[in-house]
């Protein structure tokens, strides 16, 4: 199992929640967090006096898979999350150990599928 | 005690000495003079009370935007307040009164001592251009609605300045500057405080500048269905309906233009009635409609039945207000949830001030009492006296039938115009922030400021200066000492 994470923009999320979903990837969680990168800081002016904050909104998203399923992931992430320009994110996988669903106790890559007659989020 | 008793002895002194006084001056001065000084008091009072609509604007608007837009929303009401005070007082209040049947030539750069079609300006006449000038105001806030979160900063401010020199007055005085809607065929279109001229004005506005504009990105998904894009804060915008409604006294009950009879009180509760009608059968409506108790649709309402009563707040008897309160809560709706499938209009502004805009004016034809309609100009009673009471049936529905030519030359004149200075702007200096200026939200791209800079920035990127962090066991040391200490690992 991999844990693909990723600092992406805001607008780029939905596209991939949707598809990630529509490949057979029900969950994953998102994380709005505020980092500094290449990207340059945004210059605030207020009443004439000025203060640059350095470290832009990105959104985490964070998302356990299959060894397997790994590449298409990171593929469809990077399909919708690159602009192009500086500021686009990064992603990162990183290898899990172990992965427990708590409502049943099950284990392993399981845990990863959604259960039949289960509730399911819209696409 | 002492203190509180000595007061009272000398006010009782002074009020002594000065009731003789007033009572000599009261002999002096005559009955009509005091009549016109109430009469411009209440007019200026009912001027502040429309200016007061700006803050209720502002906190609709701002309520219904995302928190990333809020500090344009505060720019945008100050720049179109000081545009609408300068064009009008400059050209607008010109074009909007006596003069030839299309536009009026007097009154350009308002000066007291000016000759304006035989009046020579006084101070009562400063009141009547000033109640103007907040209408024009009024109607200029009502455009940008439609346009919230995308705008640009340049092209509203140039069509804003077009707006209340040309427009606005334009309307105004086809209505009530004795242009072509004073007489259709020998009968007025009666409009007593301005659901068309005013409301149906600023929201053809405003669908003029939507319809070039486009919707907010995210709006509609790929398969063309609208989605909410919720505003900020409820509560803000419950306090802009709020003020709105307050400031509704001012606009409606004002547009008696003096307390004679006091007629301005019944104005007041047809407008109270209205509103309160409108709000409940919106209300009803959506929960009919959705199953769910809308709170944004409750405020819709209000300002629904509010523009629903301002033509006829003048003309109708008050059994009629709650009808018409309540018909108006229906329509918007109905108009939103309509709307809302093919353009993006924030605020519903196009339903609230434009669909009940147009069924006030029309309601007038229905309701006019025979107590109250302008006979003096030959209009007639409404449809309702024609078909239940004596009035003559082809009167009132020729009465009905002037009421729709005023909305629809009002609605075309409008969306002409404004379809042209709009259409100017696009294909010049473009009318909408690129998308990445969208997304970032207008306070920080048009602005370079954030409305709630807490929302925004982390409290780490303040400059605030080093931090001692207390080593456990060392006593507290005041701010002073620390500062002069001048530690440096931290």
């Amino acid at each position: 199992m991999k844990k693909v994470e990723a600092f992406i923009r805001h607008e780029a999320f939905e596209p991939i929640r949707q598809e990630l979903l529509e490949r057979g990837i029900p969950s994953l969680s998102i994380i709005e967090v505020k980092g500094s990168g290449r990207q340059k800081g945004v210059v605030e002016h207020y009443r004439g006096a000025s203060l640059t904050v350095n470290v832009r909104p990105k959104l985490k998203i964070e998302c356990v898979v299959d060894d397997a399923e790994k590449e298409m992931v990171v593929e469809t992430i990077l399909r919708h999350a690159r602009t192009g320009s500086v500021g686009d994110g990064k992603i990162f996988v990183i290898p899990v150990e172990e992965a427990v669903r708590i409502r049943t106790g099950e284990e392993g890559k399981d845990v990863l599928q959604a259960h039949e007659g289960t509730e399911m989020p819209s696409s | 005690m002492t203190k509180r008793l000595s007061l009272a002895a000398l006010m009782a002194f002074v009020v002594s000495l000065a009731l003789p006084a007033l009572a000599a001056a009261q002999d002096e001065v005559a009955a009509d003079v005091v009549k016109s000084e109430l009469d411009v008091t209440w007019i200026i009072v009912s001027a502040v009370l429309v200016l007061f609509m700006q803050a209720g604007f502002l906190f609709l608007e701002i309520g219904f935007s995302r928190q990333k837009n809020v500090g344009a929303g505060v720019a945008k009401i100050l720049v179109n307040l000081g545009i609408a005070t300068i064009a009008w007082w400059a050209v607008g209040f010109g074009i909007a009164s006596g003069g030839n049947k299309i536009f009026g030539t007097d009154g350009f750069f308002f000066s007291h001592g000016q000759d304006i079609a035989g009046t020579i300006v006084g101070g009562a006449d400063a009141a009547g251009m000033l109640f103007g000038m907040l209408f024009c105001a009024v109607s200029l806030a009502i455009v940008w609605g439609t346009t919230l979160e995308r705008i640009k900063f340049s092209a509203y401010v140039i069509y804003a300045a077009i707006f209340a020199a040309i427009i606005y007055p334009l309307v105004a005085h086809g209505v009530y500057g004795g242009g072509l809607l004073a007489d259709v065929g020998g009968k007025p279109v009666m409009d007593f405080a301005g659901s068309s001229v005013v409301h149906l004005t600023g929201a053809v506005g405003g669908l003029a500048a939507l319809l070039l504009l486009g919707p907010r990105i995210g709006k509609y998904g790929a398969d063309g269905k609208p989605r909410a894009i919720p505003g900020h804060s409820m509560p803000i915008a419950g306090l802009g309906v709020l003020i709105l409604w307050v400031g509704w006294y001012g606009f409606n009950a004002g547009s008696t233009l003096g307390t004679t009879d006091n007629f301005f009180a019944e104005v007041a509760l047809n407008t109270q009635l209205a509103a309160a009608a409108g709000v409940l059968f919106a209300m009803l409506t959506v929960y009919v409609k959705t199953k769910s108790i809308d709170v944004g649709m409750a405020g819709n309402g209000a300002i629904a039945g509010l523009v629903g009563i301002t033509a006829g707040s003048g003309f109708v008897e008050f059994w009629a207000a709650p009808i018409i309160g309540a018909v108006a809560g229906v329509v918007v709706v109905y108009g939103v949830l309509t709307i809302e499938k093919y353009l993006d209009d924030p605020v519903g502004a196009l339903s609230a001030h434009g669909l009940a805009g147009i069924w006030g004016t029309v309601a007038v034809g229905l309701f006019v009492s025979p107590r109250l309609t302008l006979a003096d100009d030959g209009a007639a009673a409404g449809l309702w006296y024609g078909i239940f009471g004596d009035e003559p049936f082809g009167a009132t529905l020729g009465q009905l039938g002037v009421q729709a030519v005023g909305v629809v030359a009002i609605f075309a004149l409008v969306l002409i115009l404004s379809y042209i200075v709009f259409a100017a702007l696009k294909t010049t200096i473009g009318i909408r922030v690129s998308p990445e200026e969208e997304l970032a939200g207008l306070d920080i791209s048009t602005h370079g400021m954030y409305g709630y800079p807490e929302a925004f920035i982390p409290e780490e990127e303040y400059p605030a200066g080093r931090f001692e962090p207390n080593v456990a066991g060392t006593p507290i040391a005041s701010p002073v000492a620390t500062a002069a200490s001048g530690s440096s690992d931290s």
